[in-house]
């Protein structure tokens, strides 16, 4: 699946995720321990937490841009906490021009659904196996 | 049977009679959204209406249909709380229902508020009776089908319908019980858009034909 106007995103060309946070430490923080978890040469991986004026919130311009950073034609794989963060980046798909072609919206728990989605988008797997590998983090309980 | 027609300018002028009303209303939004949410409602919806009104007068849309896709854009980018996407939605899917008509009849407005009011429920998942926004837009909707002024009517007594529900959706779900005695905020920034859309309706038929 390729993107009609590559932005950014990794050069060879694995799926970008985007982590959709209503406060931006949360996103940066949770980008930071996917990272140091998946190890060296990770796929790209883009906070969007927040509004711009650095409040809690979601912004729609916020996950664009990072949507549009992580995206190398790949897919990008969008992971959210909650509330108006689900809500928003369901109506930017619903847009269809918003979002690079390829976004998706991921329904998984938002840490260990970042982790795995970013250690098997590092191991080269495409959309569809990030985005399992997310999903399936819900299956894994803890007591 | 009114066969009065709407064009752009009176979609135009009922979305900036809204945004004064939200502005009017923004601190009792807040003070609603404070009791069971997270007391951002009214300067959320503020900021958004405001760059809605001010988009719509620096480049008016030529068509009822572009009116409401452009303002309901605006509101998913600028809201910065659900309320964006959900109004967002609402106004996008009313004015794409309408198409490229230059002029809209209200019973075929009532049609396309079904359809936006019917994707607001499949992005949000709520159903009537779970203290939202729908419990007013939904027999908004419908009401309007009858006259501008039922639909105001309709919009108002489901917002403060919601004041004995439990809330089933949102943050305001959390509180479980708790929830109870309450009027929901989304349900009541709902009955001003209709409450802004019966006031300009009444001015455009006073003077028939300008609108």
């Amino acid at each position: 699946m390729s993107g009609p106007v590559r932005t950014g995103g990794d050069a060879s060309g694995r799926v970008g995720i985007v982590l959709v946070s209503h406060s931006a430490a949360v996103a940066a923080s949770v980008a930071e321990l996917a990272r140091g978890l998946a190890g060296a040469d990770t796929a790209p991986i883009l906070p969007a937490g927040g509004t711009p004026d650095g409040g809690l919130g979601t912004s729609a311009e916020l996950i664009t841009e990072a949507a549009k950073a992580a995206d190398g034609g790949a897919g990008v794989a969008l992971l959210v906490d909650l509330g108006s963060a689900v809500l928003t980046v369901k109506a930017l798909l619903a847009e269809g021009d918003e979002l690079p072609e390829g976004a998706r919206l991921v329904d998984a728990p938002f840490v260990e659904g970042a982790v795995a989605a970013l250690v098997t988008a590092s191991a080269g797997g495409d959309l569809a196996a990030v985005t399992a590998a997310a999903a399936e983090a819900y299956a894994y309980r803890k007591e | 049977m009114s066969t009065e027609t709407y064009g752009a300018g009176f979609f135009r002028d009922w979305l900036t009679a809204a945004a004064a009303a939200v502005d009017r209303e923004a601190g009792r939004l807040t003070e609603l959204d404070s009791a069971i949410g997270d007391a951002d409602h009214g300067a959320n919806l503020q900021r958004g209406f405001a760059a809605v009104a001010a988009t719509l007068e620096k480049e008016p849309p030529a068509t009822p249909g572009a009116v409401l896709t452009g303002a309901g854009r605006q509101l998913i980018s600028t809201v910065g709380g659900a309320s964006g996407p959900l109004y967002g939605t609402l106004l996008r899917r009313t004015g794409k229902a309408l198409g490229d008509a230059e002029r809209v009849s209200r019973t075929g407005l009532a049609e396309a508020l079904a359809a936006g009011v019917a994707a607001v429920s499949r992005l949000g998942g709520a159903r009537p009776g779970d203290k939202t926004m729908l419990d007013a837009l939904g027999p908004a909707a419908e009401a309007l089908g009858d006259s501008f002024a039922a639909a105001r009517e309709a919009a108002e007594a489901g917002a403060l319908a919601t004041v004995p529900m439990l809330a089933r959706k949102g943050r305001a779900s959390y509180l479980g019980e708790r929830s109870v005695g309450h009027q929901d905020p989304g349900a009541t920034s709902s009955a001003l858009l209709f409450a802004a859309l019966a006031d300009v309706a009444g001015a455009a038929d006073a003077v028939e034909g300008t609108s």
